[in-house]
């Protein structure tokens, strides 16, 4: 009893801390994928690719539309999204960008039509859910990325036009519009702003000229683009971030480098489920050679009854197998219990929430091990029958 | 039917001292008594006929099959069979129940299908009440009820009961008695006990000391 149970909390413990590893990198992963290269304004690359991807820091700041355009519209890029946001309903981000971002991240519509005109907008699943919004429903937003914005844009409501089916993206997390919107309600607030960014902007901009001016209104907050081939993000970046007073970001780095920052994280946590996972291994081992031994006088008994090595042995492979089976699967489900848990938790607090998965490879694998070691346990435990002293066992009772 | 010749056994903790055994000629249905003070060897004897000890040397025939010609997987199978055991100090599968204790043991025997049996083994013992209770929530009177049980519900051609009385009052003694009696009766089988009982000695007429 007290063995399944050990097995059973190392499992869960094991189970548990892998599956937020791989939910939190798959989603890093999955979010980062769609685009090699973010332009932005200058500042901390990692911020920038933080904001503009990752949708959890603040932006850097504004940049032409018109301007980042021109230097991103290029033979190797395939796909150019521009972003805007600064906004937001309940904590939710909403942002502004074009019909292409949906289709970068494979995303489609389990309900309702997309964005065509300002202020519609389509929702990430998680946002439905949390929200309880519908298709048809309106809101209001409010000034700036914080949840307690004071701020509301009390004259331009949005309505939903559609609900993005669940992507596992951070698209799950937002509020989705096009650019106009997001330029329609900052009309007034970014006047002033925007006249001192062209001012900074106008040596860089050789051909700049006075019809511009209506252009440059437009501001976006980045660029997102994709390549044909990764390797022109590395060429354009170096140009944008020595020749311009645009910044360029690469996601794949600036993560690496922030996984390098957690890294000593993982590799602990990996530690502990290996330790665990050893403890366990060692522990089934361990409480089934005890069995036996326990059991060695009922094990006699059926040898009075008649039983022969064979039919003993079988007894405690059966039981090594029920053992690990169960106390496998009881820890998984109750890893996933605890996941389950912590995604309650999350999603009230990050607006994040993990996925409940079936097993995956790994924890086959686990489970695999685990079976083995038990078999390997059995074997052990399994030789002692061979010599099994009956006579005396039942005399020593 | 019982026969042994000229049996010897040694410990191997113990080189020197080898037992030997008076050669046992018991007819078919015919019961005995092996009396003895304690280290002549009355459990190694028992043990030695219920085939759990291999003689050193020696021939022990029971029901004309001779133990020491079988291979250990066919003696395993025949002691199933043929040999009823009842030990000094109850012996069970503690996680089971009266009854599931009594099925298990049949099963080992090969013997299926015979449900009459277990239920009239059952009456005769007086378990009917107990049947689903744990053996350990069983009194010493019951749980040796439960070890005849178990010694003859397979029917066997020798019944092989070790010190079946010793942690009995006078009351469970007797029944004990009449109950082994009747049991080696119906089962039309040898009923070999080992006992330094008194109240035991009266009851039997075949006597061989060690």
């Amino acid at each position: 009893m007290l063995s399944i149970v050990l097995l059973m909390l190392s499992i869960s413990l094991a189970t548990f801390v892998l599956q937020i590893r791989n939910q939190l990198l798959h989603h890093l992963e999955r979010t980062i994928k769609p685009f090699d290269m973010v332009i932005g304004a200058k500042g901390s690359s990692l911020q920038l690719v933080l904001s503009s991807v990752l949708h959890i820091d603040n932006p850097t700041g504004n940049i032409s539309l018109e301007k980042a355009m021109r230097i991103a519209r290029n033979p190797m890029a395939k796909d150019i999204i521009p972003v805007s946001y600064g906004d937001n309903y309940k904590g939710i981000r909403i942002l502004g960008t074009s019909k292409e971002y949906l289709t970068t991240y494979d995303a489609s519509l389990q309900d309702g039509k997309l964005f065509e005109k300002p202020f519609e907008a389509v929702i990430g699943s998680s946002v439905a859910k949390k929200e309880e919004l519908n298709v048809g429903d309106t809101f209001l937003s409010s000034h700036g990325l914080a949840k307690s914005a004071l701020e509301t844009h009390n004259d331009k409501p949005f309505i939903i036009t559609g609900i993005v089916k669940p992507t596992y993206t951070i698209i799950d997390h937002l509020i989705i519009t096009n650019l106009e919107s997001i330029w329609e309600v900052h009309k007034h607030h970014d006047e002033p702003h925007h006249h001192e960014e062209e001012h900074h902007m106008e040596h860089v901009d050789a051909h700049s000229n006075p019809n511009d001016k209506h252009e440059e209104e437009r501001q976006i907050t980045s660029l997102l683009v994709k390549f044909r081939n990764p390797l022109g993000a590395l060429q354009i970046s170096r140009f944008i971030n020595d020749k311009t007073t645009m910044q360029a970001a690469i996601p794949k780095f600036e993560i690496e480098r922030l996984m390098g920052f957690l890294g000593i994280g993982f590799q602990t946590i990996n530690g502990i489920a290996t330790a665990i996972l050893l403890v366990a291994g060692l522990s089934i081992f361990i409480n089934l050679i005890k069995t036996v031994r326990e059991r060695k006088q009922e094990l006699a008994l059926l040898r009075t009854y008649g039983a022969n090595t064979f039919q003993l042995i079988k007894l405690v492979f059966l039981e090594a197998l029920f053992l690990s089976f169960f106390g496998t699967a009881i820890g998984w489900f109750v890893g996933r219990i605890s996941l389950w848990f912590l995604s309650i938790f999350t999603e009230d607090v990050y607006g994040y929430h993990f996925v409940f998965s079936l097993p995956t490879q790994k924890e086959l694998i686990i489970l695999v091990l685990v079976i083995l070691t038990t078999l390997l346990a059995a074997i052990s435990a399994s030789l002692s029958l061979f010599k099994l002293n009956v006579s005396k066992i039942i005399f020593d009772a | 039917m019982i026969q042994t010749t000229s049996l010897r056994f040694t410990y191997p903790d113990t080189k020197n001292k080898t037992l030997c055994f008076p050669d046992i000629v018991l007819p078919p249905k015919k019961d005995m008594l092996i009396l003895g003070p304690s280290g002549v060897g009355k459990t190694t004897l028992l043990h030695l006929l219920a085939g759990l000890l291999p003689p050193k040397i020696g021939d022990i025939c029971i029901a004309n099959t001779c133990l020491n010609r079988l291979s250990r997987r066919q003696l395993n199978r025949f002691r199933g069979e043929h040999i009823g055991l009842i030990f000094q100090k109850t012996c069970f599968i503690k996680s089971l129940t009266l009854l599931e204790n009594l099925t298990l043991r049949e099963r080992f025997s090969k013997k299926k299908g015979d449900r009459y049996r277990k239920e009239e083994l059952i009456m005769h013992l007086g378990l009917s009440d107990l049947l689903h209770k744990k053996v350990y929530q069983l009194s010493l009177g019951q749980q040796q009820r439960l070890s005849i049980a178990l010694g003859v519900i397979h029917k066997p051609k020798i019944i092989l009961a070790d010190e079946p009385t010793s942690n009995l009052d006078d009351a469970n003694c007797k029944k004990v008695i009449s109950l082994l009696k009747k049991e080696a009766q119906i089962c039309q089988s040898n009923l070999v006990i080992i006992t330094h009982d008194h109240r035991v000695t009266a009851h039997f007429s075949n006597h061989i000391n060690l």
